[in-house]
């Protein structure tokens, strides 16, 4: 289509060959961006002299959490904990549950039509963004960890799920098919045969999600599901900076450490 | 004892190794359950779940079609541009930031103070980026947009810098040999390499920011997560269902979109 509005330039080579040189599409690609910019500014009230007289606003909340209010400490260790608990759980229980869901979404093991719904139900689950997740289930099991765990476990099925069915697509199927030949059952053939190729990558993207989940699980609390997104809501309710410092400090941290351990172990894995 | 074996004993054994993970993961399980009371758990909690079911299969059609400022079309197309204005500037910010942190570009200790900075710049929750950005713009979109675009920082520069810690240097000896002038090198050197690999990223992160658009409405930063939780909260379920379909027919499309335009730009 391109092509034909805008024609391709003709090079003539040397030897008398002639090569075709297509146009380049990068500038209707810019001139689209700068559409897709223009309209977007409109509909967000953008405005760089705003951004200009009153960036400094920004500073002010950093400014009073610095320094941290140490003595929060203690208030906030338990919540944190329990951020880490649910997340921990909701990965565990979302990456085990995420195996079989992979195995009805392959469409090379399973059956085109069983395929692709279980295919629609993960993406489905997967574009809900968890704290909307987080909210239906307050709603469904009250206030508290249990509906963190349960946006955190849902999300971990769908996004492990997804990465793992197309693990599955892509292995390659010639054992698979020589230990369905010697009569070994589909289920049988695939834990020998498919599951080993896709277990490294398998446990290496749980944990990534794994390290994904405890920041979500951060702010779960803010919907009421939960963790030291709780405490978050409330230091920021009452303007209390200094507290709110402190939990975020104490949450980097922790994040920091479960990312180290998380990577050595992908490294390991790899 | 046959070849197969002997083949089949060869095989490294690290029985203890997978032990001691497994008994620590069983630990951890163990100890992640005390999170868990059923207590809260309320009799209504089914009551809900049906009528949140029955809403979401029978949306508000007029709601979900309407297209003035209060309809779910105007919001996801205003979600859509927090996302797609915050994502642009989000990577004109991580650009410099990368190239900061890049430890073949800069030395050793400059690249280990940006990557501190931005580990913070990357936990600190959405929302609490929010709060701070309405003290600037006030509520509305425009906090939205700039509170994403300092969340892309974080994903986008720490996948920037694996980019360019990447990059092909033996090009770059090429072109000098031949005779390129250090403009050239950077234009045909550089750029080429890094052009498709960046893009790709940023556009990764545009579907991200979209998902993260939609619940900055939480805390008055625009987008369609102001109305879906007021629907909520008031248990008007038709409302949340005809939202939450737009909300997810979008991210699938754009999802859609971005992989195939992904696709093309890393085989070329």
């Amino acid at each position: 289509m391109y092509d034909k509005i805008f024609p391709p330039a003709k090079i003539v080579l040397p030897n008398g060959k002639i090569v075709q040189e297509k146009k380049s599409r990068t500038p209707i690609i810019l001139v689209l961006l700068l559409i897709a910019t223009i309209l977007s500014i409109r509909f967000t009230d953008f405005e760089m002299s705003v951004l200009r007289d009153r960036w400094h606003q920004f500073f002010v909340i950093v400014n009073e959490m610095i320094p941290p209010n140490w003595e929060y400490f203690d208030h906030v260790w338990k919540p944190l904990m329990d951020t880490i608990k649910m997340s921990l759980l909701g990965s565990l229980l979302g990456s085990i549950a995420a195996v079989p869901a992979a195995y009805l979404a392959s469409s090379n093991i399973m059956n085109r039509t069983i395929a692709s719904i279980s295919k629609f139900i993960l993406s489905i689950l997967r574009t809900l963004p968890t704290l909307v997740t987080a909210l239906i289930a307050t709603f469904i099991f009250g206030l508290g960890t249990l509906a963190g765990t349960v946006a955190i476990f849902l999300f971990t099925v769908a996004y492990v799920g997804k990465l793992l069915y197309e693990q599955i697509e892509n292995a390659e199927m010639g054992s698979f098919e020589a230990m369905e030949s010697t009569g070994m059952t589909r289920l049988q053939s695939f834990r020998y045969a498919v599951f080993p190729q896709v277990l490294p990558n398998y446990l290496s993207t749980s944990l990534f999600c794994f390290e994904g989940n405890v920041r979500y699980a951060a702010i779960l609390g803010y919907v009421g599901a939960g963790g030291v997104g709780l405490l978050l809501h409330e230091g920021l309710g009452w303007r209390d900076y200094a507290s709110v410092g402190m939990i975020l400090l104490m949450l980097v941290i922790t994040v920091f450490i479960i990312e180290q351990i998380s990577e050595h172990f992908r490294k390991k894995l790899i | 004892m046959d070849a197969l074996e002997k083949q089949l004993y060869a095989s490294p054994r690290n029985l203890r190794y997978l032990m001691t993970v497994a008994i620590l993961l069983i630990v951890l399980f163990v100890w992640s359950l005390s999170a868990i009371n059923l207590n809260n758990f309320e009799q209504s909690g089914w009551e809900v779940a049906t009528s949140i079911i029955t809403g979401i299969l029978q949306p508000e059609t007029d709601l979900l079609f309407n297209f003035t400022s209060k309809g779910v079309m105007y919001l996801l197309v205003e979600t859509m541009a927090i996302a797609f204005l915050g994502t642009i500037a989000g990577a004109c910010l991580a650009v410099p930031l990368a190239f900061l942190s890049a430890s073949n570009v800069v030395p050793g200790p400059v690249a280990w103070l940006t990557r501190i900075l931005l580990i913070f710049i990357r936990t600190v929750p959405a929302l609490v980026y929010g709060l701070m950005f309405i003290r600037v713009a006030g509520q509305g979109p425009f906090a939205g947009v700039l509170t994403i675009a300092v969340i892309s920082i974080g994903m986008l520069s720490k996948l920037f810098v694996d980019a360019i810690e990447d990059l092909d240097t033996s090009i770059l000896e090429s072109m000098t040999s031949i005779g390129c002038s250090t403009f050239e090198k950077i234009r045909y050197g550089i750029l080429p390499q890094l052009f498709s690999m960046f893009s790709s990223i940023i556009i990764y992160r545009f579907d991200m920011n979209l998902r993260e658009a939609s619940i900055l409405g939480l805390v008055g930063a625009g987008g369609i997560g102001a109305p879906l939780i007021f629907a909520m909260n008031s248990y008007r379920w038709t409302e949340v269902g005809a939202i939450l379909i737009g909300l997810v027919v979008l991210i699938l499309l754009v999802e859609f979109f971005s992989n195939r335009i992904r696709t093309k730009l890393v085989r070329g």
